[in-house]
């Protein structure tokens, strides 16, 4: 609470709001498909327009992930990694960025690192924020203190199954953005999205100040920008990680990655 | 990384008395808890709320009871094991026999109070993982019973080893999915039901088998199981007078476990040992014990004991029963360890499968592998305690589905 304001994530939407804009959040595995490889990807995703950069921490278990994100999730394993090589990935990249970054997984771990020794480290690396899939407001409390601590975001979801409740209990705890779940389901690119979105995303804002991304599922310019009508960002996670997958020729499929994301940052730009 | 567990072993001992467990959010100590998804708070929510509400009408104990009674075959006998309580040389053995219960084991204690709750709650589709197969059938049997559409998670791997319960399940008109993520045991369908369960959440309810995952169910599938241990209270009273010096059953998450126990944790004089599978040997590394091999971490919607490498990440376990092959135990146990009420051992692959045949070959009971644990550690345990003493095992199933496994390890051709 005591760094309420200054933190970078809001201040990205403050900037970002002031000039009409929306913003691009882009989600991939840290380390995927190997530590080096995913540090030219970062690179790649922040010069076509990416505004935040979600790390994905790697899990044994990704229980709310689609099998994009899962298989992901298993080559960054098997290229060991691991939060400390993550952060090492934040901390290279952050020098030179104007983005923010955040990181994204499981609680197991995060609690495995320890909780206080975690904050720490994320913030000497540069990293803005943390959103941690199971761990719900309710369970969340040391980590956020710790954080807070360290002027670290706590990053909450929200999802078509929240009543007004939980929005409240989830707004009163929040800070840098809420992420707003679309579907009820597991990561993953969809053909289609729910049009209740504007609905949901009007009844959330009378509970929070918060900037609010939609995300889980998006993976076209096009729905990006109508996620953004009513929405302050767009959240592509497995559209992205799809490309990566393919990724045997490096320099091919990184110049595809660009070409997909700047598709995406001027979909939700055009007026 | 020790000494989170040994703070948390203090502080747990510190918490309320057993039986005051869960609190409100579902701690047990520092244990448990609720670690989900945002998408199924709503829904986990609305189960406690239905259970708190229902545990308590008469209407719904009064249907619990007649189908555990008419259907299930209870109250299960609890049987002096003579002949191997004499090769075994010490305490005597009794087996309360859950493997008697319809569709052979403990499991159908708890689907039965599960699926009156999903009636109630207006659900039309359940959902379940299994390893064994055991809550699988468990499952499938109450869903044909009662008319609701039914799909069941089960890794690869076991449904390699345990075919019969496959072809069970799908007789009984439940779909079965294998598995094929991680290590394709237990704790993999565990997340497959998961992710079926986030996406269908509206019109789905999941049947978790056992005593762990999001509050309320190590509370819910405990207060279902309990009966085993009310039971088995008041016959070994009949039966001899008095209460048992020690009670001894297999722990994977724990559920048979918790039922035998419950109803004996303010008797300070009953000894309780829970057994865990050790199958190579734990110096190996290929166990599945949590508690006596692993560190308190969070997985599948509880913080527990979990078999994890130092990052974290959580690992593949070895038994040579799918039904203890699993990398988690319950939340209260990891609680009733830490406060020192329940003990908490290991039996190896090699040293079930001796309980197994001493077993069948003294009392004409084939026990299922996962009970097996629990045989040969009581074997073991009887012979260290004077004449005249009380064991009581929980054999909590069967062992037809083990007959494949079983045949191989002894090199037997069926």
């Amino acid at each position: 609470m005591a760094a309420k304001g200054k933190n970078r994530i809001e201040s990205l939407f403050e900037r970002l709001r002031a000039d009409g804009r929306k913003a691009l959040i882009t989600f991939v595995t840290a380390g995927d498909p190997d530590i080096p490889t995913s540090g030219r990807i970062i690179r790649e995703l922040e010069k076509s327009g990416a505004d935040l950069i979600e790390l994905g921490i790697p899990f044994s278990d990704p229980m709310a992930d689609g099998p994009t994100i899962q298989a992901s999730s298993e080559r960054a394993l098997r290229s060991n990694g691991h939060i400390d090589e993550e952060l090492e990935l934040v901390r290279e990249i952050r020098k030179e960025a104007r983005y923010r970054s955040s990181l994204f997984g499981y609680y197991n771990p995060v609690f495995n690192y320890g909780l206080k020794r975690f904050a720490k480290e994320i913030r000497a690396a540069g990293a803005d924020g943390v959103l941690i899939v199971d761990l719900p407001a309710e369970e969340s409390d040391e980590l956020k203190a710790e954080l807070d601590r360290n002027s670290v975001d706590l990053i909450f979801l929200l999802t078509p199954t929240s009543d007004e409740n939980r929005m409240r209990l989830v707004a009163s705890k929040a800070s840098g953005f809420i992420y707003f779940v679309s579907v009820t389901g597991v990561t993953g690119a969809r053909k289609s999205l729910s049009t209740d979105i504007p609905a949901y995303v009007r009844r959330l804002r009378k509970f929070t100040n918060l900037p609010i991304g939609v995300g889980f599922g998006i993976s076209t310019p096009k729905q990006a920008r109508e996620v953004c009508k009513s929405a302050d960002a767009a959240v592509v996670g497995s559209a992205i990680v799809n490309i990566i997958a393919g990724m045997k020729g490096p320099k091919k499929r990184m110049g595809e990655l660009g070409t997909f994301v700047s598709g995406l940052k001027r979909g939700i730009s055009r007026p | 990384m020790r000494k989170t567990g040994k703070d948390s072993r203090a502080s747990a001992r510190n918490a309320s008395r057993p039986g005051r467990v869960p609190d409100r959010l579902g701690h047990f100590g520092i244990y448990g808890g609720r670690y989900i998804s945002e998408t199924l708070m709503p829904a986990v929510m609305e189960l406690e709320e239905a259970y708190l509400k229902w545990k308590k009408d008469p209407g719904f104990k009064k249907e619990f009871a007649y189908y555990l009674g008419e259907y299930v075959g209870r109250p299960t006998p609890l049987y002096y094991a003579e002949r191997l309580t004499k090769k075994a040389g010490g305490a005597d053995i009794f087996l309360k026999r859950e493997d008697l219960c319809h569709t052979g084991a403990h499991k159908i204690n708890n689907t039965i109070g599960q699926i009156l709750l999903a009636k109630r709650m207006g659900k039309k589709r359940v959902i379940a993982e299994t390893g064994a197969g055991q809550h699988g059938v468990a499952t499938a049997t109450v869903a044909a019973m009662f008319g609701l559409e039914c799909e069941i998670y089960m890794g690869e791997d076991d449904i390699k080893r345990q075919l019969p319960n496959v072809f069970r399940m799908k007789l009984l008109g439940a779909k079965v999915n294998p598995v094929t993520s991680g290590s394709r045991t237990l704790k993999d369908a565990m997340n497959e039901a998961l992710r079926d369960w986030v996406t269908n959440v509206y019109n789905t309810f999941y049947i978790i088998g056992t005593v762990a995952g999001p509050h309320p169910y190590p509370m819910l599938v405990r207060d279902f199981q309990s009966i085993i241990g009310v039971e088995a209270r008041k016959q070994i009273q009949a039966m001899t007078g008095g209460l048992p010096d020690l009670l001894v059953a297999c722990v994977g998450g724990g559920s048979n476990a918790i039922g035998l126990f419950h109803a004996f944790l303010e008797d300070k004089k009953v000894g309780m040992t829970g057994v865990e599978a050790g199958g190579e040997g734990l110096k190996t590394g290929r166990h599945a014990a949590s508690i006596n091999g692993g560190r308190v971490g969070v997985l599948h919607g509880n913080k527990t004991y979990l078999l994890q490498d130092n990052y974290g990440q959580i690992i593949d376990t070895h038994s040579i029963s799918a039904g203890l092959d699993y990398p988690g135990v319950g939340p209260e146990h990891a609680y009733l360890n830490d406060t020192g009420r329940v003990g908490y051992t290991t039996i190896t692959d090699k040293e079930a499968l001796e309980g197994f045949k001493a077993l069948t070959l003294s009392e004409g009971i084939i026990p299922a592998l996962e009970s097996s644990h629990a045989v040969a550690y009581a074997v073991k345990a009887a012979r260290e305690m004077r004449k005249g003493s009380k064991i009581i095992v929980c054999l909590s199933g069967r062992g037809d589905k083990d007959l494949n496994t079983v045949s191989k390890a002894f090199d037997f051709e069926i």
